[in-house]
């Protein structure tokens, strides 16, 4: 729906406190899984991405900046979510966070993977923090063709 | 036809309004959330309702259980990132009509509203 090709870098442990970008929709996880997703941009990126999606031309002052932003991030989440099949997660409405070079710490400590990916419209960071309940996870089917 | 878009996203109803108008439908109601489109349903029947999963207030699947109390046959079809087939049989079950997986492109969409409106036995 933002009619852009992503290319998928090498995803990377995230070590520290180092910002990725400026502007982030965050979407939460809880039940088998608990956890968050977050889609970073730099400003200029998350408005063009922004635009493109809504089909209007929308700036960081635009009513409709953050709905749009956190909508992208529901959809990211939402569709990983698909992926887990047989456990029961529940995602969370969308958070926006906007600040130059900010940081999205979660309570929780678990790992957090960094997927940087390239678009026409520039840099676009996916981060994942997730802790799985073991109990409950089924046995992957099969591994291959996994990218992280 | 008058169709009822349900989702607490205003970028997403904008969206779904241009595939509308696009495929011919003016008469557009819109909701944010689950209460507001019960509201909306009792102030005037529409004849399709097209509602998302996640919304604050009530959910999509509580507002469909909700209307399927009263009203068994108004067409009412799922648009929502909840893509699992788990999710897709318990909105089935509530007794929605359809489904569509977000993203989705305006080709679907219309595609799922005609094949909607063609069993119902209703125009599109």
């Amino acid at each position: 729906m933002v009619h852009v090709k992503v290319e998928v870098g090498k995803p990377f442990l995230k070590r520290g406190l180092a910002a990725v970008a400026d502007v982030s929709g965050v979407i939460g996880f809880s039940g088998d899984a608990a956890g968050c997703v977050v889609l970073s941009f730099p400003s200029e990126v998350a408005c063009k991405v922004a635009s493109s999606f809504a089909g209007i031309e929308i700036d960081q002052n635009h009513p409709d900046f953050a709905d749009a932003i956190g909508e992208l991030a529901n959809m990211v989440a939402g569709n990983a979510k698909k992926e887990f099949e047989g456990m029961q997660i529940s995602i969370s409405l969308p958070s926006v966070i906007i600040g130059k070079q900010h940081i999205v710490l979660q309570s929780k400590h678990s790992p957090r993977i960094v997927i940087p990916c390239e678009t026409s419209l520039g840099p676009i960071y996916i981060e994942v923090g997730m802790s799985v309940d073991k109990a409950t996870c089924p046995t992957p089917a099969a591994t291959s063709g996994a990218t992280a | 036809m008058k169709i009822l878009l349900v989702d607490d996203s205003r970028t997403i109803r904008n969206i779904q309004k241009n595939v509308l108008k696009q495929i011919g439908h003016e008469d557009i109601v819109e909701a944010n959330d689950g209460v507001e489109a019960l509201k909306a349903i009792g102030a005037e029947r529409p004849d399709l309702v097209l509602v998302d999963w996640n919304m604050p207030n009530m959910d999509g699947l509580s507002l469909v259980k909700k209307v399927r109390e009263t009203d068994k046959t108004l067409p009412m079809i799922m648009v929502t990132t909840e893509a699992e087939k788990a999710r897709v049989v318990e909105a089935l079950k509530a007794g929605v009509n359809n489904y569509v997986a977000k993203p989705f492109d305006p080709q679907t969409l219309a595609q799922k509203i005609k094949q909607t409106m063609d069993k119902v036995g209703a125009p599109a």
